[in-house]
């Protein structure tokens, strides 16, 4: 009798453990389902939805769709002066503008004069930028922060979405994908 | 400099952290070892190099250096200096070199102070404390280094989320970090106990200081927090059962728990397993409270920057310390001897039918707090709301505050529920005074009718404790007592007062126009443009008058901020001796057209503010029986060096 | 009373506390399974509405001109659509900043009797960094916008 009931706490106090266990199981499917956040935008493949932004900075024109679908194909960049990893990018874009990619850019809730500002400090290497103060596009093409770059090919299809900064290592895959895109 | 100086001071306080773990495994293998000696003293430098570290962070954000990325991301020229140093805290790697520099002062402290438990037993609990601790520490230093530099220098910084430039949040979260960080203190005790075997009361006696500390700060940080959730989310709520409001409460649970049960492991030497077992769950709390809150595996209200490497990191710390906890204990508990026998009637029950309950109610939060994830593994998507946590923790919480009525009167080890007899009646009397009262006030609503009837009932109860004693000679700790069950019963009041009574008005006025809430009514005089440091707003200026009285102005305000773009809705309140009354402006009605009506909401909240008092006093409650405790703990201190002085001059 | 006979009580006590977690997890369980708020998209709803009175959460696209503010200048009206179906709501309240047409919304309310959706919170935060977990999956929403701009 005594041994018996010995035996059935020594067993339950492994309870705790194996619930435990199951909690952290939980948490751990959590944190690998949590990177569908970063899935690329379930429109890679469809073509850009229609939109026609105004200019967001004096000197560069506006931003359309149909700007897009001229039969080149090209990096569109979303960005924000007020992002701190689009800074950082910056250099990475003016060595793909600099290799011959036309780089458009949209604005994403931004002032103009701060974007003047970040323009003149880290250079301009879009072709055109557009302006969306809502974040309207931005959620229309799928992207969920900034900075984020999207290859669109010359049919105006998104094909390629690289989320968050360009780092120097980027740069040949976004050439890559470019290349892919141009085919 | 600085930042280089602070990653070295975290560097050497990370080396010293394994040093203090090695010499006490060492130490705890072979008996006699000199590295036993070692422990003690680099526990107290690894706090101090902690301390080192936070005070090199709090400088480069005090001196806005952008050439730290996290200054950059965090912080902005223009900020007010409060909130440039709040700054330190107010993100993911500071709060983490916060939580590391309170847990290594704390660690000091232990190893200065603590000479009641046996030397192996203190050995292992900084060998405990040296194991968490070096988990984090590696977690700043190889995942989120606070003193990065980042290279070009930004000319300007990124600001602070606009909804946490408030004084209220401003201080919260480190009141919660400290909590959590009294937790893992507790935690190394059970941890060290655990090892030697010793569990008893001397263990109980070192751990209720910090579980105490931990405790009022969770209390003050929930309070606090649930005033922030109210005054600026504009939504007229004090508690939502989000994610991040959960992640606060479930550590506080345990906690509460573990405070009773400690009480009864130190005065009888009673539920020993048991006590060690919550202080293993107590600090898992916290540490599940960080991962969900961190990790964004949750969707909140509360946006939180997440990432989920960070997830993965604390995961897997979480894994370590608790699984590695509840091994030990499943290995040790069973040889932990059992402790003294108590009564069915005895103050020993109350305090373990307190504790289930307490369990009780922690397992429904957490069950509702991860409900989402789980039905989210087979492919479905929900929310759990109000409708869920209100009424099934009142299952729980409802027959743990009846009991609350009688518990504290009951004598150890063995009463007679007869020689209570008065009390009880009292309070049933009270109570069912009450539930007529609040039945007639406020038919249908079930909860806030049981809750206005428990609140005088359980106010009643908790000072009968008192009766029948010389108030002057009372002991701090039942002080302590008396009052935290006191506030109990004051935050009841405010909260069944506030779920009762509520008036709430939604209108759309012209300017001049008025419109009554309750006892008030309110003329709409002026909309005016405002501009603050880094924001523009629309400022109302409302006339409230109650009852006739003369009018008070008041003056709500919908801002917009600029770094980053973000509106956000500054509620104006009015607090009178009986109540608040709340008031958000929204929209214009019309969408501009139509002749300028504006959107108000308004809301008049009866005694709502006892909520937040009675949390104060809970707290109060906690630092008074702190005090006794601490200082009854000092005076057996400076007793027993003096005899030890005596002896040694005497040559003994 | 008397005191507890029995030699183990511990063996007592923890079956006790066992009892109550396993109570509360119980209790947990069955409340959850009727109280939880469950996410639709407006095609779900038509489909498979859930029951009238119960919460919900609504999420999909506010279709492009179909919001209309309600004389007593608090109430808004507007159709939900995901490309596929279309679902009209009624909130009365003070509208998020993000809440525009065009956009994403989440509606956590309840279907009323007629077929509308009755909101009493609305959710439409899309910051540059916050996306409710729900509108990954709207492809078809997102793919609506483009037909509504």
């Amino acid at each position: 009798m005594t041994e018996a009931s010995v035996k059935r706490r020594s067993w339950a106090l492994w309870l705790p453990l194996v619930v435990f266990g199951l909690f952290a199981a939980l948490f751990l499917w959590g944190l690998v389902r949590t990177k569908d956040d970063t899935v690329p935008s379930r429109l890679v493949g469809r073509p850009l939805p229609a939109f026609d932004l105004p200019a967001a900075t004096d000197g560069k024109p506006g931003l359309k769709h149909a700007d897009l679908a001229d039969g080149k194909p090209r990096l569109l960049n979303v960005f924000a002066s007020w992002c701190i990893p689009c800074a950082a990018e910056a250099p990475q874009l003016a060595r793909l503008a600099a290799a011959g990619v036309e780089v458009e850019g949209v604005a994403i809730r931004d002032h103009r004069e701060d974007l003047a500002a970040f323009l003149q400090r880290n250079g301009n290497p879009y072709h055109r930028i557009g302006a969306d103060d809502l974040g309207k596009l931005q959620i229309a093409i799928g992207s969920s922060g900034v900075p984020e770059t999207y290859v669109i090919d010359g049919k105006g299809v998104i094909r390629y979405q690289h989320i968050g900064d360009i780092t120097p290592d980027d740069v040949a895959l976004l050439q890559a994908k470019l290349k892919e895109a141009a085919l | 400099m600085i930042a280089e100086a602070g990653l070295a001071a975290l560097w050497l306080a990370a080396a010293l952290a394994l040093l203090q773990f090695g010499s006490g495994v060492a130490a705890l293998r072979g008996e006699g070892s000199p590295l036993a000696a070692l422990v003690r003293p680099v526990a107290v430098v690894q706090g101090a190099l902690a301390l080192l570290a936070f005070a090199a962070l709090l400088l480069v954000f005090a001196q806005t250096d952008l050439s730290v990325k996290l200054v950059a991301l965090n912080s902005h020229s223009a900020k007010p200096m409060m909130y440039k140093i709040a700054g330190a805290w107010g993100n993911h790697e500071g709060s983490m070199l916060l939580w590391v520099t309170v847990m290594g002062l704390a660690g000091s402290f232990v190893a200065l102070v603590e000479r009641r438990l046996p030397e192996r037993t203190m050995i292992a609990t900084l060998l405990g404390q040296a194991f968490v601790s070096l988990g984090f520490y590696a977690f700043l230093l190889f995942a989120s280094n606070p003193f990065e530099r980042l290279n070009p220098v930004p000319p300007e910084g990124q600001g602070l989320n606009p909804l946490l430039q408030d004084p209220g949040l401003a201080f919260h979260p480190p009141t919660l970090y400290l909590g959590y960080v009294g937790l893992s203190i507790a935690f190394s005790f059970a941890v060290g106990a655990l090892i030697t075997r010793e569990v008893g009361p001397a263990f109980a006696r070192a751990m209720r200081p910090w579980v105490l500390g931990a405790w009022i700060f969770l209390t003050l940080g929930i309070t606090a927090g649930s005033y922030w959730a109210y005054y600026e989310l504009g939504w007229g709520g004090w508690w939502f059962w989000d994610p991040v409001e959960n992640a606060s409460l479930m550590p506080w649970l345990a906690a509460t728990a573990l405070l009773h049960s400690c009480s009864v492991l130190a005065a009888r030497n009673a539920l020993r397993a048991w006590t060690v077992m919550l202080g293993v769950v107590a600090f898992s709390m916290s540490m599940v409270g960080t991962f969900l809150v961190r990790s964004g595996i949750l969707t909140s209200v509360h946006a939180f920057a997440v990432d989920p490497k960070r997830g993965t990191f604390i995961l897997a710390l979480l894994a370590i310390y608790i699984g590695g906890a509840l091994t030990l204990f499943a290995f040790r508990a069973a040889t932990v001897t059992e402790g003294e026998r108590f009564a069915v009637t005895s103050r020993e029950s109350a305090l373990v039918f307190n504790n289930v309950m307490l369990t009780g109610t922690l397992g429904i939060v957490l069950m509702g707090t991860l409900y989402p994830l789980v039905t989210e593994a087979f492919g479905e998507r929900v929310s759990v709301g109000p409708p869920y946590f209100n009424p099934m923790s009142a299952v729980f919480v409802v027959p743990m505050l009846l009991v609350l009525t009688v518990g504290p009167l009951l004598r150890w080890r063995r009463d007679q529920l007869a020689r209570v007899r008065l009390p009880m009646l009292i309070a049933a009397g009270v109570a069912l005074t009450g539930l007529a009262v609040a039945i007639s006030l406020a038919p249908g609503k079930v909860l806030p009718i049981i809750g206005l009837a428990l609140a005088p009932a359980v106010a009643v109860a908790s000072l009968l404790p008192l009766r029948g004693r010389k108030l002057r000679q009372v002991k701090l700790p039942l002080w302590g007592m008396v009052i935290a069950h006191f506030g109990i019963a004051v935050a009841l009041l405010g909260m069944a007062a506030e779920g009762a009574f509520t008036t709430e008005r939604l209108v759309a006025l012209r300017v001049g126009e008025s419109t009554p809430v309750g006892p008030w009514q309110i003329r709409l005089a002026r909309i005016e443009p405002v501009a603050g440091p880094n924001w523009t707003a629309l400022e109302a200026t409302l006339e409230a008058s109650y009852a006739g009285a003369a009018p008070i102005v008041t003056h709500p305000q919908a801002r917009m901020f600029w770094a980053p773009v973000q509106n956000t809705a500054e509620s104006a309140l009015l607090t009178r001796w009986n109540g608040q009354l709340y008031t958000v402006l929204g929209d214009k009605a019309d969408g501009g057209a139509n002749g300028g009506r504006w959107q108000l909401r308004l809301w008049w909240k009866p005694l709502v503010t006892l909520i937040w008092i009675g949390g104060a006093l809970i707290a109060l409650g906690g630092l008074l029986a702190l005090l006794g405790r601490v200082a009854s703990d000092l005076r057996r201190l400076v007793a027993s060096d003096k005899i030890a002085f005596r002896r040694q001059r005497q040559g003994r | 009373m008397t005191a507890i006979k029995a030699k183990h009580q511990r063996l007592i006590l923890a079956l006790i506390a066992l009892a109550a977690i396993l109570a509360a997890g119980a209790l947990a369980a069955w409340a959850l399974r009727s109280q939880a708020s469950y996410f639709y998209l407006p095609a779900d709803l038509k489909a498979n509405p859930p029951e009238v009175g119960r919460a919900v959460r609504l999420g999909g696209m506010v279709k492009a001109g179909s919001v209309a503010r309600a004389a007593d200048g608090v109430t808004v009206q507007f159709v939900v659509d995901d490309g596929k179906a279309e679902v009209p709501v009624r909130f009365k309240g003070i509208v998020p900043d993000l809440f525009k047409e065009g956009s994403g919304v989440v509606a956590e309310g309840r279907l009323d009797a007629g077929g509308q959706f009755v909101a009493d919170n609305l959710l439409a935060k899309h910051d540059e960094k916050y996306v409710p977990r729900e509108m990954k999956d709207m492809t078809a929403a997102r793919a609506a916008v483009r037909d509504t701009q």
